[in-house]
């Protein structure tokens, strides 16, 4: 099988980048489309030029590395489906294939595909983490919890943090990010007690990032790889009013002074 | 000679643990802060014990080559967390799983370190469920349990089938809150290039940022390694493309003990490779053996589809050599047998090797959805990878390479030979000894990092003087220079051939020299065959570009040297075991029906290399193992 395939290449963040294209032959449908652009890398390799960079560690959907927009769609055309995990069958002999970073004012570009998603990061060390020591815990099992509600948190949970979301969204929101991880916290018990503080540190940090603000596109939810619902924003979005509401004391300064 | 004292701590098993953590020295709260501790990797090992370690007070800081703590090959795993917490009432405990490890990994484990990884194995699913861990509950609220290969209780926890992952992210969440405080400091997109050892301790490293290629000094006054296995060296294996065995060879050379590298295990039923150009292994959980019938074709070249294939010409050799334990014989002889079919020239598929695994019979029997039902995820993702529909065709499987059990020698309180540097989870060699169980790993890693190295470190610590060595001290300066001449060294060869290539290569002699069954002739051969395709390496490889940006083909290369030299250890290894023991098979020592033999009265011991300089034999050193609480006995399959 053969391919045109139009790569974005740019040489640091400074750099104006521009596309780059390239043939390729003997290609066949059941390689995947990062050992496609292995073989382009191989090929500019040898022939002395310089590989495209592009972020990939597991390449079995879930460590959230890779990063790019394939013909327009972040992850390109399969749904719920990362790009180590997109085969070459999914395009036609023949096809032209246009591939770019995720595009977002909060992920500037490293290299070629290699963007910096380290506001990520950021917005979980504003919150996303339940305060605790490592040592004795109390016993699981004493605080029960319904199968339905593990379940949801457990969707929410499920997010691979890749950005996806960010990329496919036209005002490049990380909302579905963060409220999977508001949601994950905020439905199990353990998450409760610092529950309010969470969403409100959180969303905060999301905006200082300079992510954009949501509009119900939906795009996040089309193109995210594990299917992350946005039903998870709406609950943020009442999490987040609800602190802005019952605003507690922050008494922590206090406590520390005893 | 490296000094291998375990410090084993003396009485009974079942109080060893309790009362050598109350004979440890402390380090008191308010000195904490003043020591400095670098901990490389951040998968269930690094993240755990950065993120137990800053919350005591330590300064940490924590190196990782991915671009966020949240991406190490830890969150692949899929199948779940082994406890002995005994909710199924079915008579686990801590003794049970003890000795279930012992057994899996054919006793070649340091039964104190094993006995206290079962004692932990409770406190870590407290510890993760306090996180917000969301593991699976049964309709009551109370914690689910599932079933795992080999042993006779439910005990393994999960959360569908991503319990890497939800683990994963716990302990990155428990880093992140200490990023937030200040008590660590991450550096993402830096590889550790070497180490600096004064006067016998570790000191510090120097690290290349990936991203601007800047090196840089950091001192330190303990290390914690753990920066996972090393089965990329077979270049195929279900590992991230970024694991390495960089970091360890670096401790290696620089005086740390590596202890039985060449146990590795194959997992048998993997999806093969389709091609050359393959990057990577996908795992189909071992659980479909349950249901699948393994086979090839009679005859040698059959190309016709699985279906067309009549019965009397198939090939059902497990069934037929194996009658008792059919397609569920354990993994190292399910592998083995898959080996040898297609080394025959039986294997189907596009590279012939691979086999099938067929459910017709199943379909026949409890049909299509029920089967279906039960293994739905798995075959989504088969039929993902592969286009194919195991309902309608056969799956085709082969053995690919998993884990890897070897590392950095480490004593009881999982301290190198290189005092001040530790190593946790799959980069130390204490607990699963030439084979690992199903759902250990991730015990191990976060017994390792939670609740191990944090208590065992400020033993040590205690006896240092805090930030005694700085960058300015003159190692420092010598070892970033080397680390500079090996980098510019990689970048003007100006051969004909990428890294890729060679490392494609090197995994071929490894898979056939060092794979699933070794002999003395093959693992000869192999070692004159990496020396070669070494050599070819330093004066034919190509790396484009410069060292001062984010160049990845130069990271690759750096670890593809690494690996050279590393196969040729394993290689050795290999070799100087003369016996048969879980994953490692001698074609020479094996029993009339060809299962493992074991020589306990020769090899009850660990291998333990020194490095005596490149392009010298590392010495041999061997650690002796006692079985006292639990005897020595043989593995049988057969009742």
């Amino acid at each position: 099988m053969r391919i045109k395939i139009h790569v974005w290449r740019q040489k640091s963040a400074d750099d104006k980048g521009r596309m780059e294209s390239h043939d390729l032959d003997g290609l066949t449908p059941d390689m995947s489309f990062l050992e496609m652009l292995d073989c382009l890398n191989e090929k500019l390799t040898v022939e002395g030029a310089e590989p495209v960079a592009f972020d990939h560690d597991c390449r079995e959907g879930v460590c959230g590395s890779c990063s790019m927009v394939v013909n327009g769609e972040a992850h390109g055309p399969r749904r719920e489906t990362t790009t180590c995990q997109l085969y070459m069958r999914s395009f036609e002999d023949g096809a032209e294939i246009f591939v770019e970073p995720f595009r977002a004012a909060a992920f500037p570009i490293v290299r070629d595909l290699v963007v910096d998603r380290s506001a990520f990061d950021r917005i979980i060390q504003a919150g996303g983490y339940i305060s605790n020591h490592s040592g004795p815990k109390p016993e699981p099992n004493s605080i029960p919890i319904e199968p339905i509600v593990q379940e949801a948190a457990l969707d929410a949970a499920s997010c691979i943090g890749c950005g996806a979301c960010v990329a496919a969204c036209p005002n490049g929101s990380a909302m579905l990010f963060t409220s999977a991880k508001v949601s994950h916290l905020g439905l199990m018990p353990q998450g409760q007690t610092e529950r309010y503080d969470r969403v409100e540190s959180m969303v905060n940090q999301m905006e200082e990032e300079g992510f954009g603000s949501c509009r119900n596109y939906a795009e996040c939810e089309a193109q995210c790889p594990k299917g992350i619902s946005i039903a998870f924003i709406g609950r943020m979005n009442a999490d987040y009013l609800k602190s802005q509401l019952v605003q507690p004391d922050d008494r922590r300064g206090k406590m520390h002074a005893q | 000679m490296l000094n291998l004292d375990a410090k084993l701590p003396g009485g009974p098993i079942e109080e060893a643990w309790t009362n050598h953590k109350d004979q440890l020295r402390l380090v008191g709260p308010n000195n904490r802060p003043n020591y400095k501790v670098l901990v490389v990797g951040t998968g269930l090992a690094g993240a755990s014990a950065a993120a137990s370690m800053a919350a005591m007070g330590y300064q940490v800081e924590s190196f990782c080559f991915q671009d966020s703590p949240r991406r190490a090959h830890s969150i692949a795993a899929q199948g779940g967390i082994n406890a002995s917490k005994n909710y199924r009432n079915d008579g686990d405990s801590t003794w049970r799983l003890f000795t279930d490890t012992q057994k899996g990994g054919d006793f070649r484990a340091r039964e104190a370190n094993v006995y206290r990884l079962a004692e932990l194995s409770t406190a870590i699913i407290d510890q993760c469920v306090a996180q917000g861990v969301p593991f699976a509950r049964e309709y009551g609220g109370k914690l689910a349990n599932r079933s795992f290969g080999g042993v006779l209780v439910e005990r393994t926890f999960y959360c569908r089938g991503e319990t890497g992952q939800q683990l994963l992210l716990g302990a990155y969440s428990a880093m992140q809150e200490q990023i937030a405080a200040k008590r660590i400091k991450m550096h993402t997109r830096t590889e550790v290039m070497d180490f600096i050892v004064v006067d016998g301790k570790l000191r510090g490293l120097i690290t290349r940022d990936l991203t601007t290629g800047e090196f840089k000094r950091h001192s330190a006054d303990a290390v914690v390694l753990a920066t996972g296995g090393y089965g990329n060296v077979f270049y195929l294996s279900t590992n991230a493309k970024g694991s390495n065995v960089s970091s360890l060879m670096r401790a290696y050379k620089r005086g740390a003990g590596f202890a039985n590298p060449c146990f590795t295990q194959i997992h048998p039923t993997s999806i093969p490779a389709s091609g050359d150009y393959q990057s990577k292994l996908t795992l189909m959980s071992e659980s479909l053996r349950n249901d699948g019938r393994i086979w090839v074709p009679r005859k040698e070249g059959d190309n016709r589809a699985p279906v067309d294939i009549p019965e009397a010409e198939r090939f059902y050799y497990l069934e037929e050599r194996y009658p008792r334990f059919g397609n569920l014989v354990p993994r190292d002889v399910a592998a083995r047998n898959a080996k040898d079919v297609c080394d025959q020239g039986l294997g189907v598929g596009p590279t012939g090797y691979g086999v099938y695994l067929d459910f017709a019979a199943a379909i026949k029997e409890k049909g299509a959805d029920a089967v279906k039902a039960k293994y739905s995820n798995l075959f989504e993702m088969y039929e993902r990878i592969t286009d194919d529909d195991p309902v309608k065709t056969p799956m085709r499987i082969y053995p690919a390479v998993h884990y890897t059990m070897g590392g950095l020698w480490v004593d009881y309180n999982l301290m190198t030979s290189i005092p001040g540097l530790y190593a946790a989870g799959e980069s130390n060699f204490a607990d699963h000894g030439a084979n690992r169980l199903g759902a250990s790993s991730l015990m191990q890693c976060l017994a390792d990092g939670y609740f191990i190295v944090p208590v065992t470190i400020g033993d040590y610590l205690s006896r240092v003087e805090p930030g005694e060595i700085g960058t300015d001290h003159e190692e420092f300066e010598k070892v970033e220079s080397e680390v500079i001449e090996q980098t510019s060294k990689l970048l003007s060869i100006n051969g004909e051939r990428s890294s890729q290539s060679f490392h494609r290569e090197l995994g071929k002699i490894m898979w056939e020299h060092c794979g699933i069954a070794r002999s003395k002739e093959s693992l000869e051969e192999g070692l004159e065959k990496i020396p070669k395709l070494r050599d070819e390496f330093w004066s034919n490889l190509r790396v484009a570009g410069e060292s001062n940006h984010l160049n990845q083909t130069l990271e690759h290369a750096g670890r593809v040297a690494d690996f050279m030299d590393f196969g040729e250890l394993m290689c050795q290894d290999a070799l100087a075991r003369e016996e048969s023991c879980g994953c490692h098979l001698r074609e020479e020592y094996q029993t009339e029906e060809n299962e493992a033999k074991r020589n306990d009265d020769e090899f009850a011991f660990v291998s333990v290399f020194e490095h005596k300089g490149d392009g010298q034999k590392p010495e041999l050193n061997k650690e002796s193992l006692a079985f006292e609480a639990f005897p020595l006995a043989t593995r049988n399959y057969k009742s």
